[in-house]
């Protein structure tokens, strides 16, 4: 209207401002009220977490250079790592560093050494092995006292009711007595963590029944360390217990170390009996030895005590709990000496590898050399095949061992879970009310009748008789 | 794993604890670029390792116009020669199904024997049969059986063109977040079986051009994938539990994505006391 009415020059470019406000006032942008929530993603936690790791302390920077290394080298152990084919990655590997460092400060421990990583179905671990401080006592042997409170309990209630039913003979086996801290399979302290960044936990001790029961199944790992372990036998604890357990036998299986790298250490006043040699040092004058001596099996030793059969590193004599028992009952037993179960022998400590025996036909160990073009400057590497992912390598002096896996031994070609045990009888087969005994058959039957027919008859004879006599 | 973009890749892979040593990785961009250039092969992948008791054996993949049919396998010792694999036939599959157990040797020239007593019921004992497999083609059906029933591509990676012909997606802009996180996402890269006939409703929402592949949540049994997030939760890891050593790798929002194979080439037969 009003460019007719005016006609100014630059209509066009009045009639444009005049049409850009009418197009503007139909297209109002909305402001979007809903907006979506930024929500914060499971890698923004982790970074969060991940960012404490890096960050420096800032007092006390004069001390740490004093420090001496509690923590090792992983960055070192790395690199020769990956000349090996083994390793989970630079960047990892630095997190990993990055958090054992944290470990150390945070448990105050003497030294820690990175074990390795166990694979999951939803997560994994981290695991490090750390030297056992002595004065830390254990916390589950209050749980243990209640579960005992509460069997006594139960005991109790069942001594009350009128007909006793029929109790069970079945006795367990006596427990095999854990191993104290610090020595044996719990050598060592382990520590878990899912990745680095997140909270250590420690793991339990491990018992000598968690590890024959660990033997018996194979199970993966979740990752969640309060899972149960579903399975036949059934195993005695959760799977932080089984973590620890298969830990234990992944170490004695696996952790070895050069010829001469550790020594056993001389004690003073043996046993006559059991000299039991558990204990070895670091020997001060090792040498490295050459790259392609080290190839082969006869230079590597396990410098980890082996569990025997009963789950222990050193053998309990059990029989001697049963003769106590059988005190009690009667002298006449004490003289009979019972068959005293053998001690269990297993391989020395620092035995050689080459003496590992097969299984299944495999060869233990697949040894192999870094690099077949730069001889010289190669790493020497031993991989484990009784359990996948046990990795050893050796460079001039330094050594290390590491597991990346999934915790599980080689099974062969298949495993088979061990078969329960026969049914027990429900009553103690002397007692007579309750002796079975056939129904007897049809011809017996009537060979008895017969025979007391007979008898009957003869009877008969015999009173007709005597009538007859009495008549008379 | 494609070569490409092998060098980086391979850390991300890294969390199963196999990697590959940095010899053997120069080696592989050297005799990767040449492979392809010899066989005329489209694209070379690192399909993995298969750990042998003496010697391991790498694999290497080259595709060729389809991706899902022209498939070859080489297999070296260095990453320097590389030997061409048989392909599998159903005969050697059933030969070496029988044959071969155990552990790989690390010699393709060494001969799996199996004696088979066909004695008849009446105790007359027939000549033994003796099956006899060589490591090369034990290797070969083993690469095989890997790919069809554990390799793992994300949804939409792979189009199918309408004559039929697997090609690689170029605007495959990657899986979102959210995405990433469901199985049903992931296919498997083989001729589809199908197990679960999918109702009319939910072939409706599908794509026939993406959507030919069978997904990893229709496995049996359930549970035999391991799904996490690793390297500081940026990168989608899949492990497989029934071939154990199968690591599948994807960057969330990036077209990068690929599988490897590190292990010891034997199926896993206790999964399902292990799950």
């Amino acid at each position: 209207m009003k460019v007719m009415d005016e006609h100014p020059h630059d209509a066009v470019d009045v009639i444009e401002d005049i049409s850009q406000d009418v197009k503007l006032t139909f297209s109002e942008e909305k402001q979007n009220f809903l907006r979506d929530f930024p929500s914060t993603t499971a890698a923004e936690l982790l970074a969060e977490k991940q960012r404490l790791l890096f960050s420096r302390p800032e007092e006390d920077e004069q001390e740490e250079q004093l420090m001496e290394t509690l923590y090792p080298n992983v960055r070192e152990v790395g690199f020769y790592l990956e000349q090996a084919g083994v390793g989970l990655g630079r960047e990892e590997m630095q997190r990993i560093f990055l958090a054992l460092k944290q470990l150390v400060e945070s448990q105050a421990l003497l030294g820690c050494r990175l074990w390795g990583k166990i694979l999951g179905t939803e997560s994994s671990y981290i695991v490090a092995e750390a030297q056992y401080i002595e004065g830390e006592e254990e916390e589950e042997k209050n749980a243990e006292e209640v579960a005992e409170k509460e069997e006594e309990r139960e005991a109790q209630a069942k001594e009350n009711e009128m007909y006793p039913l029929p109790q069970s003979t079945y006795k367990p086996p006596p427990a095999v007595p854990k191993e104290a801290l610090g020595t044996g399979a719990n050598k060592f302290v382990y520590y878990v963590c899912k990745e680095p960044g997140h909270s250590w936990v420690k793991l339990p001790s491990v018992s000598p029944a968690q590890i024959t029961v660990a033997r018996l199944i194979y199970k993966f790992f979740t990752g969640r360390l309060d899972h149960q372990i579903v399975s036949y036998p059934p195993f005695p604890g959760n799977e932080a217990n089984y973590l620890r357990a298969q830990i234990a036998r992944i170490s004695a299986g696996t952790q070895v170390s050069p010829k001469g790298f550790f020594r056993i250490r001389e004690e003073e006043g043996d046993e006559e009996d059991e000299v039991v040699q558990d204990s070895s040092e670091v020997n001060p004058d090792f040498e490295g030895i050459p790259v392609f001596e080290m190839a082969s099996l006869s230079t590597w030793v396990h410098h980890i005590q082996y569990i025997l059969q009963q789950g222990r590193c050193t053998w309990v004599n059990l029989a001697g709990k049963t003769g106590e028992d059988s005190n009690e009952e009667g002298e006449a037993e004490e003289k009979e000496e019972p068959d005293e179960p053998e001690p269990e022998v297993g391989p020395r400590l620092l035995d050689p590898l080459s003496k590992d025996s097969e299984m299944f036909n495999v060869p233990s160990w697949s040894s192999m050399v870094s690099s077949t073009l730069t001889f010289q400057h190669a790493v020497a590497v031993q991989r484990s095949n009784r359990w996948p992912g046990a990795y050893a390598y050796a460079c001039g002096k330094k050594f290390e061992n590491i597991y990346v896996g999934w915790g599980l031994k080689y099974a062969g070609e298949g495993y088979s879970p061990p078969v329960p045990p026969l049914p027990q009888k429900e009553y103690a087969s002397d007692r007579k009310e309750i002796a079975e005994a056939l129904d007897p058959s049809l011809e017996e039957e009537q060979e008895l009748k017969e025979a007391l027919d007979e008898q009957r008859a003869v009877q008969e004879e015999m009173e007709d008789i005597d009538d007859e006599d009495d008549e008379d | 794993m494609d070569s490409r973009w092998l060098l980086c890749s391979l850390d991300l892979v890294a969390g199963n604890g196999c990697t590959v040593s940095l010899e053997h990785r120069a080696a592989l961009q050297t005799s990767m670029v040449l492979l392809k250039k010899n066989y005329k092969f489209h694209r070379v992948l690192l399909w993995g390792k298969v750990l042998g008791l003496n010697k391991d054996y790498f694999i290497a993949q080259g595709r060729g116009d389809d991706e899902l049919v022209d498939k070859k396998n080489l297999y070296s010792f260095d990453c320097v020669d590389w030997f061409l694999l048989p392909s599998a036939t159903e005969s050697m599959i059933q030969e070496v199904s029988v044959v071969a157990k155990r552990r790989f040797v690390g010699d393709p020239s060494y001969v799996y024997e199996h004696v088979e007593m066909s004695g008849g019921q009446d105790g007359a004992v027939d000549s033994p049969v003796v099956a006899k497999v060589s490591e090369e083609s034990r290797l070969a059906v083993t690469v095989h059986q890997i790919d069809e029933e554990a390799s793992v591509v994300p949804r939409g990676a792979f189009v199918k063109s309408p004559r039929g012909l697997v090609h690689v997606n170029r605007s495959f802009a990657g899986l979102s977040d959210s995405q990433a996180k469901k199985l049903d996402n992931f296919f498997h890269f083989r001729k589809a079986k199908n197990p679960n006939k999918k109702s009319v409703l939910e072939i409706g929402d599908l794509s026939p051009a993406i959507d030919f592949l069978d997904t990893l949540s229709d496995d049996v049994p359930k549970g035999s994938w391991s799904h996490q997030c690793e390297c500081a939760g940026n990168v989608c890891v899949l492990r497989s539990l029934l071939w154990l050593g199968l690591t599948f790798y994807h960057l969330p929002m990036t077209p990068q994505h690929g599988y490897i194979y590190m292990g010891d080439g034997t199926r896993n037969l206790n999964l399902p006391f292990m799950l």
